[in-house]
């Protein structure tokens, strides 16, 4: 079967270059393993039979004919759970395989193994399920204060964060009020949900998956196995793309119980459709705000109220709720702020993680609410920004202060001062909006420019212990000193795997750098989110090549006689011999705190990163079509380890948020997925890309490695609400949801 | 990193090899409808002369992967809506999801593992690691693949060409700006 190796490519590198990336030859030759790609000459298929209804009791199942059909090896149901049948990332509130009831759209109820996917699928049909269908909940604003059913023990609520400061009844002269609608995102990864679990002859079982979290999976699975945590052993295998929606169970306890069922290796493999079903997705919001200021333009008080609809378990909600209600203001300074937020069970399909994760959703409402408040000033929506923008030293709603750079009017002018793109030639019917589908030859098109900035915590929040492992070995290989990198943390596509070789070179001074497969036979990595893998298990591998550093000057007072500072990597062969210098370290960033559960107060995130996005769209007013002709975005990144890595990431964010303000939406109805394909839930292609420039500041955070700034979310939280306010300049219309489309260019009436 | 041994991802431990011999194959009349029903394709793939024996409804893409090893060749959305499976056949780009493997009696087929000359990547390869022209690369040999059939096209002449070109294949890490430089640069390369 497969089985993972260590890559060494030497590159040279350190931080602050752009090496190439050590995957880089195998992905672009086929030759890097996904995790759909993993293969055992005596595997068998694992299916899952999902619930077609998004609210129903489950009266029965029946598996007899299912069980008769030639090549099936397993058919099982959560009675052969052999733990507890309950997992999820902050709650454990969701069955691996479902009871009685069926909360989702989609809700796994039963696994099938068979010698081929097709007699699975086949299979799969022949259960029969008898349910009694129940009407879905599926309005989150109701589901807290409506009189509708309770959809789990404790009710609806899955988390309310308030925050109180300054007067609660501070009035102001000039205010603005807006409703606004974030439609559900898809991460959509192209890489489907997929993994191979392999028996192991103690009992245990091992487990090759795309995730973006091993330890977290480990532990779940463990629980539902009732297993201990080593016999369930997990390596990453290849990811392809995950922005949140692999932080969560997909294959992983499924796949485990088929294989530890079936004594066999058991490989699954969603397929388009079923990945639509298998992951959360960025929560829907429906946000109500108030702002006041006063007649020059400087905000008085912001008052908030923000529902995000958690579909049916709570999945990473609660952390989702304390980004949106803690970041919900923006980066601006007022001083009397009112946010109430609200985390929801619905029957919709769960929600949790996905770039940008809560503040995605405010941002798209603070903003909107700042271009209303420019133009009930007649003031440039620049201006109103920068009048109110936050700067270090400014406090947070939280209280918290900020000890770092935050460079927001220095974004918003950077944006701003861009020359523009130019003006439309020559008719070329691909820079149309409607493009070679000849709408039009620029007739009714309005050109119109739009700005927005907004704010992300970087890391894990509110007192998590938030750490990475690394485990470094150096020694002397081929005449040349070599080091090994060891940790648990995903690479996901990001080039986290890069930048570790990055830091072992500049730190150690030593080229040939392998890093070694990431799996749970070193300590947890934590997760690849929250934009915290340079941070935190940058600053594990930091730290541990400083462990190793320390462990070899050691041994060269007794080479040299005489204490050396640095040593040359001829000096560190001679030095090593035949020795191996090993050191694991955990690492953790500086401590957070809860917030407060009345005030929501506190020093809760550990680091801000910020972005500006400048929009230039094109919109054919008649018949609704956007064309985004550019989108530039200035972000300050601390230090950039990798610059170009850096930009890729910020390329990455912009164009997730152009998604989202134009075109990506799934569609719900009564708890009901209407589109789960890539025909009907459209992503941006390379033609829906505009040029996109962007401008790095490299403002020193001192609390972090080497002054670092989380890169990979902020940007996604300020290009939706550019892109939009752009199509509002163009148009004069509202627009007061997102994703917008034709139907709201055309039918809307003008505010 | 997290890598699989060898160029065999499928190298079994301790059996290596077996998975070549799982490959039936046929000596009989190209296209010949097996008793079973199935159907029987001879064809070139990556310059190799193969013989398939398999049930008419399989796919290119299927069939590459499961019963050749060649899982270079991505499914992504196994409905031609992503393009991670674009692969050649007779040099033109199709995707291999939406092409059934009982057409393709005689004809040359070209996958992601068949580009590289040797240990020398391919213009387009090398371009794509140097421009950052993937994240997670899971759509990159499907964008190599599709660009390599446009260039040889005499496409890709102007930055709107490539786009337009391009835009049946789907980046959702969006390296958008990277994958444009490196055709722009493998395009002069390879003229």
């Amino acid at each position: 079967m497969t089985k993972p190796a260590e890559v060494t490519r030497s590159t040279t590198g350190g931080i602050g270059e752009s090496p190439l990336r050590p995957d880089g030859a195998l992905k672009v030759r086929g030759e890097f393993a996904y995790s759909s790609d993993l293969w055992h000459e005596d595997m068998v298929w694992g299916v899952t039979l999902r619930s077609p209804h998004p609210h129903a009791r489950i009266r029965s199942v029946d598996l007899t004919e299912a069980l008769r059909v030639p090549g099936v090896h397993a058919v099982l149901t959560h009675q052969d759970v052999p733990g507890t049948n309950r997992y999820g990332l902050e709650h454990a509130d969701q069955p691996v395989l479902a009871v009685d009831l069926v909360r989702y759209h989609g809700e796994p109820v039963a696994l099938v193994a068979a010698d081929h996917p097709e007699t699975a699928r086949r299979a799969m049909k022949r259960i029969k399920v008898d349910y009694e269908v129940l009407t879905p909940v599926s309005d989150a604003e109701h589901a807290v204060h409506g009189d509708g059913p309770r959809l789990h023990r404790d009710g609806n609520v899955v988390r309310h964060v308030p925050i109180r400061r300054g007067d609660q009844n501070a009035t102001a002269p000039v205010v603005v009020h807006g409703v606004y609608e974030v439609g559900m995102q898809d991460q959509a990864f192209l890489g489907p949900e997929s993994g191979l679990a392999v028996p192991a002859e103690d009992g245990g079982v091992d487990l090759f998956v795309a995730t973006q979290w091993l330890h977290v999976d480990q532990r779940q699975i463990c629980y539902a196995l009732g297993l201990p945590a080593d016999k369930v052993r997990l390596t990453l295998a290849g990811v392809g793309g995950a922005f949140g929606g692999r932080e969560d169970l997909s294959i992983q306890v499924h796949a485990c119980l088929l294989a530890r069922h079936t004594g066999k290796p058991v490989k699954m493999v969603y397929n388009r459709e079923e990945s639509f079903y298998g992951h959360v997705h960025r929560h829907p919001a429906k946000l109500y705000y108030e702002h006041g200021a006063t007649e020059d333009g400087r905000l008085v008080y912001v008052r908030s109220r923000i529902y995000l609809d958690g579909g049916a378990y709570a999945s990473s909600t609660p952390a989702v709720v304390a980004n949106a209600a803690t970041l919900g203001f923006g980066p601006y300074n007022v001083d009397n702020v009112t946010m109430d937020c609200w985390g929801v069970y619905t029957n919709n399909p769960p929600c949790g993680a996905m770039r940008g994760f809560g503040a995605v959703q405010a941002g798209f409402a603070y903003e909107s609410q700042m271009d209303k408040l420019a133009a009930a000033l007649g003031m440039d929506p620049v201006e109103v920004r920068v009048r109110n923008a936050m700067s270090e030293g400014s406090t947070m709603p939280t209280g918290q202060v900020l000890d770092s750079a935050a460079p927001v009017a220095e974004l918003l002018r950077l944006v701003r001062d861009r020359p523009m793109p130019a003006e439309r030639g020559e008719l070329d019917l691909r820079a149309m909006p409607g493009g070679v589908s000849n709408t039009t030859h620029g007739e009714g098109v309005v050109r119109g420019v739009g700005y927005a900035v907004g704010v992300k915590n970087i890391c894990f929040s509110e007192g998590f212990d938030d750490y990475s492992t690394a485990r470094l070995r150096l020694e002397v290989l081929g005449g040349e000193p070599a080091a090994t990198i060891h940790t648990a943390a995903a690479e996901v596509g990001q080039g986290l795997v890069t930048i570790e070789q990055q830091i072992v070179r500049t730190e150690l001074g030593i080229q040939q750098v392998t890093v070694h497969p990431a799996d749970t036979t070193v300590g947890n990595g934590g997760s690849t989110s929250a934009s915290r893998q340079t941070y935190v298990t940058g600053g594990a591998v930091k730290a541990a090549c400083e462990a190793v550093r320390e462990k070899l000057l050691k041994l060269a007072v007794t080479r040299f006689g005489e204490p050396r500072a640095n040593l040359t990597p001829a000096e560190i062969v001679s030095v090593l011999g035949t020795e191996v210098i090993e050191e694991t370290v955990e690492w953790r960033h500086r401590p957070t705190t809860a917030l407060d559960p009345e005030t929501g107060q506190g020093f809760a995130h550990v680091q801000y990163g910020f972005a500006a996005h400048r929009a230039v769209v094109d919109v054919d007013v008649e018949l609704g079509l956007v064309k985004v002709v550019e989108l530039a975005c200035a972000q300050d990144v601390g230090k950039a380890l990798n610059p170009q890595a850096v930009v890729g990431q910020i390329h990455g964010g912009s164009v997730q948020g152009l998604g989202l303000a134009v075109m990506e939406e799934i569609q719900v109805t009564e708890g009901k997925v209407r589109n789960p394909s890539f025909t009907d839930y459209l992503i941006p292609t390379i033609l829906d890309t505009p040029p996109m420039p962007v401008d790095v500041l490299e403002l020193a955070d001192p609390h972090a490695p080497y002054g670092l700034r989380g890169v990979g979310e902020p940007p996604t939280i300020s290009s939706t609400p550019a892109v939009v306010a752009a199509i509002r300049a163009a148009t004069g219309l509202a627009l007061t949801r997102v994703p917008v489309r034709p139907e709201h260019l055309t039918l809307e009436e003008p505010r | 990193m997290t890598q699989y041994e060898g160029i065999t991802r499928r190298g079994m431990l301790g059996l290596v090899g077996a998975a070549a011999a799982t490959v039936p194959l046929d000596s009989g009349a190209a296209g010949a409808q097996a008793a079973s029903g199935e159907v029987t394709v001879r064809m070139t793939v990556n310059g190799s002369a193969t013989s398939l024996t398999v049930d008419p409804r399989v796919t290119l893409l299927d069939a590459l992967r499961e019963r050749l090893q060649l899982t270079g060749t991505k499914k992504g959305c196994d409905r031609g809506q992503c393009g991670a499976c674009t692969v050649h056949v007779d040099g033109r780009r199709v995707v291999s999801c939406l092409t059934l493997l009982a057409t393709l009696d005689g004809a040359s087929v070209t996958t992601i593992e068949g580009l590289a000359d040797g240990d020398r990547l391919h213009p387009l390869q090398q371009a794509f690691i140097e421009h950052d022209g993937f994240q997670c690369g899971f759509c990159t040999p499907g964008q190599i693949m599709s660009a390599a059939a446009v260039i040889a096209e005499g496409g890709a002449r102007t930055d709107a060409e490539i786009r337009e070109q391009m835009s049946g294949n789907i980046c959702r890490c969006s390296a958008y700006p990277g994958i444009l430089a490196a055709i722009r640069q493998a395009r002069t390369e390879m003229r």
